[in-house]
């Protein structure tokens, strides 16, 4: 029966996205954000995992066909962009602006944070780059000496974080601004964050994608500023 | 038929982002180049929105459903984090809630003053 399960070139696949839709279903019934539909799914396909004693390269050798998607995905948020480009020229200052303050800020407060907790120069390099896209964030983390393997970990947790906690954020910090939203989603939590966008409208996810782009362009040309810090 | 040159010319802008990405030393992947060459096709008329709508519609939708795979292996990256674990999740739940506060609240700062200087300019 194991066996089965673990030759199977369809398990993977099928076990994640079975758990994702089971978090859609949660959350639609229970419409809070800690039933995150892709938090759900994780959360499951690792305990489905530990419980059966599967290996992770096994699950993995079936489920990479969904990421192998990822790379078209990607250039397809060009599209939602194209769609808004007026809006994009209308406030191109305020979205520029507010990316590089992002960009900034993510560098500073993982400095402020390295500092306190004494982390050390290839630590601190490693998280450096956690809000941008994984793999901008990867070769900014080989670049500065970082361990690259930590800094994929560190930028999904990054992701699936600011996917789930963003409607409580735009709350606390009164975002109302569609363009704001996107913004805020795409520069601080990269393409998962801008799954996210795309659920709340139009404008958000093509303004998150945007600072997918832009974010992580800015954070290559600035981080190596950052990383002699420490 | 649409459906199978949708994903085509997809696909080739991918490949052609896989190129540039192998022609430029720069830390960026091909996914973004991508993204910049099809946005460029789109706003010079090179290519008609039509050519590609149905198909990247689709993926769009699918996408939160290509970052379980990744998102899974952090249950083998953990260890490899030992003893700074706690602090690094503290690091990353600041900074990420603080990020998207900032660029968020001067995104709309911004958007409201130049919103603010229209409307003064056309009271006057």
């Amino acid at each position: 029966m194991r066996e089965l399960f673990c030759d199977s070139v369809f398990f993977g696949v099928l076990l994640s996205v079975s758990t994702y839709e089971l978090g859609v279903f949660l959350k639609k019934k229970y419409k809070t954000a800690v039933f995150n539909p892709l938090l759900i799914s994780v959360l499951l396909v690792i305990g489905v995992l530990l419980v059966f004693r599967i290996d992770y390269n096994v699950y993995y050798e079936g489920a990479k066909y969904l990421s192998y998607l990822l790379t078209p995905a990607t250039v397809c948020l060009a599209v939602p962009l194209y769609e808004q480009v007026e809006l994009l020229k209308r406030h191109g200052k305020a979205i520029v602006g507010g990316i590089f303050a992002g960009v900034l800020t993510s560098l500073v407060t993982i400095f402020v944070c390295a500092s306190v907790f004494g982390f050390t120069h290839q630590e601190y390099v490693t998280l450096l780059p956690k809000s941008i896209t994984t793999a901008i964030g990867m070769g900014v983390s080989e670049e500065l000496g970082g361990m690259a393997t930590i800094t994929v970990a560190v930028i999904i947790l990054t992701g699936i974080l600011g996917n789930i906690i963003a409607e409580a954020v735009f709350r606390l910090f009164r975002i109302e601004e569609a363009v704001a939203k996107g913004v805020a989603l795409g520069t601080s939590s990269h393409a998962i964050g801008t799954a996210k966008a795309m659920e709340i409208g139009e404008v958000e996810g093509a303004m998150s994608s945007l600072s997918i782009a832009v974010a992580g362009l800015m954070t290559v040309a600035v981080a190596s500023v950052f990383a002699n810090l420490i | 038929m649409k459906y199978i040159k949708q994903l085509l010319i997809i696909l080739c802008i991918s490949f052609m982002g896989e190129v540039l990405k192998y022609l430029i030393p720069l830390p960026v992947p091909a996914s973004i180049y991508g993204l910049l060459l099809l946005l460029t096709a789109l706003l010079t008329g090179v290519l008609k929105l039509e050519k590609i709508k149905d198909v990247s519609v689709f993926l769009i939708e699918i996408m939160p459903l290509m970052f379980i795979p990744a998102a899974v292996g952090l249950m083998d990256s953990w260890s490899a984090l030992g003893g700074i674990l706690v602090q690094v999740i503290i690091t990353v739940v600041v900074s990420t809630i603080v990020v998207m506060g900032v660029s968020g609240v001067v995104t709309q700062m911004i958007i409201r003053r130049e919103e603010q200087k229209t409307n003064e300019r056309t009271v006057l």
